[in-house]
């Protein structure tokens, strides 16, 4: 089970990284819990500083504009 | 960012070849100048199918329109395109990493210049500026990319070089760094940082060790081909629509009486321009083509330049964004020292190209 928070404070693009991250693991058949993290202070907790942000069991793996989808396979597997 | 202790990514898949990217590119680059170089006569022979009489205001303003929205959809295309590459070598934890500890003066020339190429958009101006106070960067060099960021945008530049050429447009650029760098080194001396809301002092940003992103050339073009199907499909009808607009200028509205409210003469036009243009929202693609038009009509560059800014750099939505982060005070510091940036740049200009 991977646990998956996007960061971003609900604009669009935010929701289309959610829902890329949501179809890829469905895709590869990996267990997610997907959060979506709004909250500036908290987001700023993670330490970036452009949204959307992607962090997986903790990590910190993306920060800003939509991320590829083989990357996603990447950060998933 | 060093990537030291990092172990190699085992996961990451092969990176093709960017040969064929690179193809690609260069093929649509030789379709794009060969389309270009043929774009006035096919204007001229659309106007020529429509029924309307060849030397009226009609056929005028059907000309312009008919030249200009490619011409301008085509040259848009390319400089976001251009900028949608360079921006792919910038990110914004990059851009904070370089800025964090940075000297006043020196720091606001460095953030307002990264403001241009580090990739921002609008809906992430809060997190960044929390990020960038938090890590160390001083409030005023701060404001100075926060600033510069979305007023020197490539839809700005690139419309105004396509629609009223590079002198304009490297203009602008030189004029919008000036007000972005001046305005926060300003704000920096004024020493407000008790004005930002008191929970985003209180924020610790985490350290972050983002995965070192090796882009290929092919990664880094189609981060151009991104941007243009991003940022042209978004306003590509804002074009269109000031180009009308700017059509209809063309033809109808006499000469005399734009130069007569936005003519050099009128030294009241500046204050009055960057007053209208502060609540305004359009942005860079709906206000230039009708800019160009009104330059076209004896409008003084300065007013118009003042103006532009204005809509552009200080909007209320933005506003309303930064109140979250900015103490009502701060943000009347914010808009007062913007504005009149933008004020003497409107009154300089004007004065420098009598």
């Amino acid at each position: 089970m991977k646990d998956v928070k996007i960061l971003g404070p609900g604009c669009k693009r935010c929701q289309t990284t959610a829902d890329m991250v949501r179809a890829e693991a469905d895709r590869l058949g990996i267990d997610i819990t997907l959060e979506k993290v709004t909250d500036y202070a908290a987001i700023a907790g993670y330490g970036i500083a452009a949204t959307p942000g992607i962090v997986v069991d903790g990590r910190v793996v993306h920060a800003g504009g939509l991320p590829k989808t083989e990357d996603i396979a990447g950060w998933l597997g | 960012m060093t990537t030291c202790c990092s172990t190699p990514q085992t996961t990451a898949p092969k990176r093709p070849s960017s040969a064929p990217a690179v193809m690609v590119s260069v093929a649509a680059l030789v379709a794009w100048v060969a389309l270009y170089s043929v774009l006035p006569t096919l204007a001229a022979r659309a106007t020529a199918l429509l029924p309307l009489d060849p030397a009226g205001p009609a056929a005028e303003a059907a000309r312009f329109f008919l030249y200009d929205t490619p011409k301008v959809l085509m040259l848009l295309g390319l400089v976001v395109f251009l900028m949608g590459v360079v921006r792919s070598f910038f990110s914004a934890e990059r851009t904070r990493a370089l800025l964090a500890g940075r000297r006043e003066g020196v720091g606001n020339v460095a953030a307002a210049s990264l403001g241009i190429v580090t990739p921002f958009c609008s809906c992430s101006a809060v997190p960044l500026f929390i990020g960038f106070v938090s890590a160390g960067v001083p409030l005023g060099v701060t404001f100075s990319f926060l600033i510069a960021a979305p007023m020197v945008n490539e839809v700005a530049l690139g419309l105004l070089f396509a629609l009223v050429g590079w002198k304009v447009a490297l203009t602008y650029l030189g004029f919008g760094l000036a007000v972005a760098i001046v305005s926060g080194w300003v704000i920096g001396r004024l020493r407000l940082e008790g004005w930002l809301q008191d929970w985003v002092r209180n924020v610790r940003a985490g350290a972050v060790d983002l995965p070192d992103d090796a882009q290929t050339v092919a990664d880094r073009l189609r981060a151009g081909l991104e941007a243009v199907k991003d940022i042209v499909g978004r306003v590509w009808a804002w074009v269109i629509g000031g180009i009308a607009v700017g059509a209809a200028i063309h033809g109808w509205v006499p000469v005399d009486f734009i130069a007569s409210i936005m003519g050099r003469e009128a030294w009241w036009s500046v204050p009055a321009a960057v007053a209208i243009g502060i609540p305004m929202y359009s942005n860079a693609a709906g206000i230039i083509p009708v800019v160009e038009a009104l330059i076209a009509k004896g409008a003084a560059l300065g007013t118009v330049l003042a103006f532009m800014m204005s809509v552009i750099a200080l909007s209320a939505p933005e506003l309303v964004i930064l109140r979250k982060v900015l103490t009502v005070r701060l943000l009347a510091v914010f808009v007062a020292v913007v504005g009149l940036g933008i004020l003497a740049v409107g009154f300089l200009f004007n004065a420098l190209f009598a």
